[in-house]
């Protein structure tokens, strides 16, 4: 529309004065106009974003008292120390694991959910979504209460049935258990909304014509529902990934990433190195080396997304 | 192959009687249309044979087997859906296979049979496409395909022409006949719309408020409706209720439409309503097709009248006119050279020997 209707302006101005003309015809084109009504947003986000980026860049290549420029001298001293490796195995076992068992708790309560019939089913999507809501930090501090070694309602429950105490935060095992299990707690519930609404979308007919064409429920499930939720379920996945690999305050409270650094993730343990330590360079490098491995996931699962976007 | 037979079906949500008590008997190889408007439980009927609903109260039986408790996949039966249902993530062939493949058929024989129903339905050209690609009308055939790979017992139609548009609705109604007349399998075909209802069926159910108003061939309904709602539901534009009464006048049986308007009946008509007490309250039927225009020389059982057009409406074949008796809207049918015109005077003729007459307050047809 607007192109159409600049034309006869554009033919009028054309000949006179040249250069005004084309920053007219520059300033008054679609794009520009376009370009001037984001341009708060891109300075948002190039304050927020892209100057904390690229400055810690700039960081992870100081060194200790950033005074000096080391190049990749931060990484060079990580890929040598056993505790980096140690943080790099113990973020993909925390991310990997809890993401799945958050996906697959999500999924089936998901289910259930969408089975209880509309009049309720408000009420209990109100209560499931709780733990989300809870600012982590405070939740995470009642579960250290239930996980404390002594006192808490854990071991004392099991203590009737002839089990423990159990060291949930004292011993390596225990210590990666406990945080993956109150990571899930605290992360199932996005993963439950976001599957309602997308079993929500599924036409009921579909499963209606599968269970004529003879499908049980698992078939149901594996034919109708998981292709249907695929899109979802792939951008919920790597969103948790990214959010759950760059976690922080449930292994900070839970465990300070202890005992002896089993529990640290990247974020914990650049938080150690980068404050705690007064070496925020290598805190940075710390910190930087999660964006190749996340990059990596984004990518594939994104292109599986493009795939198959156009599909239903 | 199958015959299908309800007995006293009844379904109740809460406290509301979706369907109240059906019996109905189809025979193999029969295609029945359940036809009325929506809420009339027709398609919670569909339903109940497909076994996705469950039956309140009754019988259900499929080839003389009572199938209340089984469970859809189990009946035998194939469904094809208003909106298609098709797996959107699968291609075409694989829509169609979907039955045979869960039921572990051998790939050969898969192969073979959705080759041929993909003959039968003309789509071999897109088997390979995912139902995206596809317009509402090949949509519609690979549902129908879907149904006939399986080979089942009965095919159940739920209004599956209703999401196309009115052109193609046409061409698909044919198609939709042509397949049963190769196939034969019993077919049960729920749809609102009567044209679709008459057009397709041996045989019609009209129901009404969950309950069968009437079934018979097409034929049966258009010319010997049993109830006010059947007559006004069969046949477009819709039969006209005018109010009447009998009277005696001179030793022949007259009905008197309005103070100014009475006409004698034919003998066949006067010795059967003669019976009837002359002061009930009654409705005379009559189609628009049989108030047309007036000419010099009428056959018996065929009077005429003189009225003023409200609104004609011309169709090319036919011009349709409006007119009011005493406050009732009438509507006739008359020839486009007839001079119909809004707003004039015009002489029309009733023919007597195709009239219904009702009993206003049951809606009986006497």
């Amino acid at each position: 529309m607007a192109d159409v209707a600049l034309q006869p302006d554009r033919v009028g101005a054309a000949q006179p004065a040249r250069k005004r003309s084309s920053l007219q015809k520059a300033l008054k084109r679609k794009s520009t106009a376009a370009f001037l009504m984001t341009l708060p947003l891109i300075i948002l986000i190039a304050l927020l974003v892209l100057y904390p980026a690229f400055y810690s860049l700039h960081l992870a290549t100081l060194n200790k008292s950033m005074q000096r420029f080391v190049g990749l001298g931060n990484f060079e001293f990580l890929f040598k120390r056993d505790t980096f490796w140690l943080v790099v195995k113990q973020s993909c076992i925390f991310a990997i694991t809890a993401v799945f068992f958050k996906a697959l708790i999500g999924f089936i309560v998901a289910h259930f959910v969408h089975n209880i019939p509309a009049k309720g089913q408000r009420k209990w999507r109100g209560m499931l979504l709780v733990p989300w809501v809870i600012p982590p930090a405070m939740s995470t501090l009642a579960w250290l209460w239930l996980f404390d070694p002594s006192y808490s309602a854990f071991n004392y429950t099991l203590s009737f049935f002839g089990i423990g105490p159990i060291p949930w935060t004292g011993d390596a095992a225990w210590a990666r258990f406990s945080v993956i299990l109150v990571n899930v707690w605290y992360g199932a519930p996005f993963f439950m909304i976001m599957y309602l609404a997308s079993l929500k979308s599924v036409p009921d007919q579909l499963y209606e014509a599968a269970a004529i064409d003879g499908a049980n429920w698992w078939q149901r499930i594996w034919y109708v529902t998981l292709p249907m939720m695929r899109n979802i379920i792939a951008i919920t996945t790597l969103f948790s990934l990214i959010v759950t690999f760059a976690n922080f305050d449930i292994v900070r409270i839970l465990t300070a990433g202890g005992p002896l650094d089993h529990t640290h993730i990247f974020a914990t343990w650049a938080f150690r190195i980068g404050i705690e330590g007064s070496d925020i360079p290598l805190g940075a490098s710390v910190s930087l080396f999660m964006v190749p491995i996340l990059a990596v996931a984004a990518i594939f699962i994104l292109r599986d997304v493009n795939k198959r976007g156009n599909e239903a | 192959m199958a015959d299908v037979a309800l007995r006293k079906v009844v379904k109740r949500y809460d406290d509301v009687e979706a369907v109240r008590g059906i019996d109905l008997d189809i025979a193999d190889h029969e295609f029945i249309v359940l036809v009325g408007p929506s809420g009339c439980g027709k398609s919670t009927t569909l339903r109940m044979i497909a076994g996705l609903e469950d039956i309140s109260d009754g019988d259900i039986m499929i080839g003389g087997d009572v199938v209340n408790d089984v469970p859809p996949k189990d009946r035998d039966i194939a469904m094809v859906f208003q909106n298609y249902a098709l797996y959107p993530h699968m291609t075409v062939a694989e829509n169609m296979s979907f039955g045979l493949r869960l039921k572990h058929y051998p790939k050969a024989e898969i192969k073979a049979r959705v080759t041929e129903a993909a003959r039968l339905l003309d789509i071999t050209d897109l088997i390979d496409r995912k139902p995206k690609q596809l317009s509402g009308g090949q949509r519609q055939r690979v549902a129908m395909g879907r149904a006939i790979v399986r080979n089942p017992k009965v095919f159940l139609f739920d209004e599956p022409l209703s999401n196309l548009d009115a052109k193609l609705r046409v061409q698909m109604r044919i198609e939709i006949k042509k397949v049963h007349q190769k196939v034969r399998t019993t077919t049960v075909y729920v749809t609102h719309d009567q044209v679709e209802a008459m057009t397709l069926a041996d045989r019609v159910v009209v129901m009404n408020k969950g309950k069968i108003e009437q079934i018979g061939t097409p034929n049966e309904l258009y010319h010997k409706p049993a109830t006010r709602f059947v007559a006004g539901f069969i046949g477009s534009p819709a039969m006209n209720f005018i109010p009447c009464r009998l009277e005696d006048v001179g030793g022949t049986l007259q009905i008197r439409l309005t103070d100014r308007i009475a006409f004698a009946l034919p003998p066949a008509r006067a010795a059967r309503y003669n019976a009837l007490p002359r002061t009930e309250k009654l409705l005379l039927g009559i189609r628009p097709e049989h108030l047309t225009e007036s000419h010099a020389h009428h056959g018996p059982g065929v009077e005429s009248f003189d009225t003023v057009l409200d609104v004609t409406e011309p169709m090319g074949m036919e011009t349709l006119v409006y007119f009011g008796l005493d406050g009732t809207p009438v509507c006739g049918r008359v020839d486009p050279n007839a001079g119909a015109t809004d707003g004039a005077p015009m002489r029309l003729a009733m023919d007597l020997n195709n009239m219904h007459l009702l009993n206003e307050a049951t809606g009986v047809v006497l």
